[in-house]
């Protein structure tokens, strides 16, 4: 089958800068691919090209093998683009954005209006239809800008940092329309500053950094590599952490590190269905938890274990 | 919202043919449309601003400029049309920058249209809104007791001249509009060029009484024709040596200036 996308060294330069230097990406049909990487990683403009709105300087891409150089029009048809800020229009209502874009698909004036409707509808906003979206907050701003970006089917639909910015619920809710839309069929590639929202949502993902991809493969791949989540353990009788250490490294299969508080024990996780083992071979033991926490790796840990330096060190050197 | 609602909203959804480069210009007009609905302050600004130039030129200059405020008013208000439009190109320039900040160019630009039509049909808006502004000043300066001697013919000629003259300038904002980070820049540069090709014109007062060197400059002034050939126009006198002018001027900058502002338009940015 044709990949949804295929790059290869795709390159973009802005003056002196490398934006993207020389990405190849394969993203199947059907899967929801992230691309994780810090501010000012090559994100966004690796997006661009493949939308068709940038041309690239090198390398080639191809969507749904139509190379996004000689036949934009081909990929513009098959393509669906929801930008990094919230792109419709704020002196227009929410029904009235929903029926521009319409319109410009070639829907006529009615279907254009039911169109809308349908998708108010479905993505909670009816009751904010005739409302200017100057007014609207910002999760039903995304929310609309998603929709405005499934008015028709797109084969491959792009979404930059969809919930940068958003409050937890808003997320959650954009999260579950990510879902439903890759339930239908529809290849999404979605960029993040989030690995948990990578995490939660792609089947694959591309860690970038400086234009260049990282890391490849599955979420679980990258944690894997990177030594996954971290077990958190504080115990009620630190006398015993030794045992409780050696027990730990026994059932987790990984290394165990003895903090400088007596009664912590931090072990790394490769397998999270270990964790209630590990926990349950404790209380078996007699070993009292005080208390327990499995922490997530951040972009942060990535970025570290991957090039000895975290995401946010670069972003403020490069602001500087 | 539940997602049962949204794999019905995903699922109905057939593609039709793109639409006709017609129909995506004025889909693109229908919008200027709404603005116009939603946000009247921008026509507000240019309206108050003429009426208020109007009414403080006439009667504190009329008199001593023309000999009375009713004769002045006939000289004046021809020009005060031309400066209302001539101010309103700049709004070309103010919309296009705040699409492309917001991300709307970039959706335009990434569907099946005809890809000239957002530029093409946000000129067609702007000219509505320079056609209602026309109208709105017009409307005023009868009331104040303008009375055009060339009849409805000779206004509404004049104001398709200023339309012609408008559209060729909206492109040189156009540009601005592509090369500034934002709205407000986009009027602050804008406003450079507009206030002295308005004041330094024949708008309000006759350049005889100018110093030399300024009279050559009001007299090359595409601005100065304009008023020159909307005055003539409206009361009926003979103005084929400026109209002339008009369509030359809008002609040359139009060539030189719009296909640098679609360059720039499909231009990655």
């Amino acid at each position: 089958m044709t990949p949804a996308i295929e790059t290869r060294n795709l390159k973009k330069n802005f003056g002196d800068t490398c934006a993207v230097n020389g990405i190849d990406l394969h993203v199947a049909q059907g899967a929801v691919y992230g691309l994780l990487g810090p501010n000012g990683a090559g994100k966004t403009t690796t997006i661009r090209m493949l939308a068709t709105l940038l041309a690239p300087d090198g390398g080639s891409a191809h969507v749904f093998g139509h190379d996004v150089v000689k036949e934009p029009a081909a990929v513009r048809e098959k393509v669906s683009l929801t930008g990094q800020f919230a792109s419709v229009d704020e002196d227009l209502t929410g029904q009235e954005n929903l029926v521009l874009i319409a319109r410009l698909l070639g829907f006529g004036w009615r279907a254009a209006r039911v169109r809308a409707q349908e998708l108010l509808d479905a993505f909670g906003l009816a009751d904010a239809a005739g409302r200017q979206v100057r007014t609207y907050s910002g999760g039903m701003r995304r929310r609309l800008d998603i929709a405005a970006s499934l008015v028709v089917r797109a084969e491959l639909l792009f979404l930059d940092e969809p919930t940068t910015g958003l409050d937890p619920r808003s997320r959650n809710q954009v999260w579950d329309i990510v879902r439903a839309i890759a339930a239908e069929g529809t290849t999404v590639l979605l960029t993040t500053q989030y690995l948990e929202e990578a995490d939660q949502l792609a089947d694959r993902l591309a860690v970038i950094d400086h234009g260049r991809v990282i890391a490849e493969g599955t979420s679980r791949d990258l944690k894997e590599s990177i030594g996954g989540r971290r077990l958190q353990v504080r115990l009620a009788e630190p006398a015993r952490r030794d045992e409780a250490a050696a027990l730990l490294r026994q059932v987790l299969r990984s290394e165990v590190h003895e903090g400088d508080d007596a009664a912590r024990l931090a072990a790394r996780v490769t397998h999270d269905e270990l964790v209630p083992q590990a926990l349950a071979a404790l209380a078996a033991r007699g070993l009292t938890v005080a208390e327990f926490a499995l922490a997530q790796p951040s972009l942060d840990d990535v970025f570290f274990a991957l090039t000895g330096r975290a995401a946010e060190d670069r972003t403020g050197k490069e602001a500087a | 919202m539940n997602d049962t609602s949204v794999h019905d909203a995903l699922a109905r959804t057939g593609r039709p043919r793109p639409p006709s480069a017609l129909s995506a210009v004025l889909t693109i007009g229908w919008r200027a449309c709404l603005k116009i609905k939603h946000v009247p302050f921008q026509l507000n600004d240019v309206i108050v601003f003429p009426i208020m130039m109007t009414v403080l030129f006439t009667y504190l200059f009329g008199g001593a400029l023309a000999g009375s405020t009713a004769a002045y008013l006939q000289y004046l208000l021809p020009g005060i049309v031309v400066q209302t439009i001539v101010f309103l190109t700049v709004y070309t320039g103010v919309g296009l920058n705040t699409d492309i900040q917001k991300g709307l160019f970039d959706r335009f630009r990434s569907l099946p249209i005809w890809q000239p039509a957002p530029i093409v049909g946000a000129l067609l808006g702007d000219l509505m809104r320079y056609s209602l502004a026309g109208v709105v000043v017009m409307v005023v300066g009868l009331i104040l007791g303008f009375r055009p001697e060339g009849g409805a013919l000779g206004v509404i000629l004049a104001i398709a001249l200023m339309l012609v003259f408008a559209s060729a300038v909206s492109w040189i904002w156009m540009i601005v509009g592509f090369l500034v980070r934002t709205p407000e820049s986009v009027m602050t540069t804008s406003f450079l060029l507009l206030f002295p090709m308005t004041f330094v014109s024949n708008i309000f007062v006759d350049p005889a009484t100018m110093p030399g060197w300024l009279q050559a400059v009001v007299g090359v002034n595409p601005v100065t024709h304009l008023a020159t050939a909307s005055r003539s126009l409206m009361h009926g006198g003979a103005a084929t040596a400026d109209v002339v002018w008009v369509l030359i001027a809008s002609l040359v900058v139009t060539i030189v200036f719009a296909p640098i502002a679609m360059r720039m338009y499909y231009r990655e940015r």
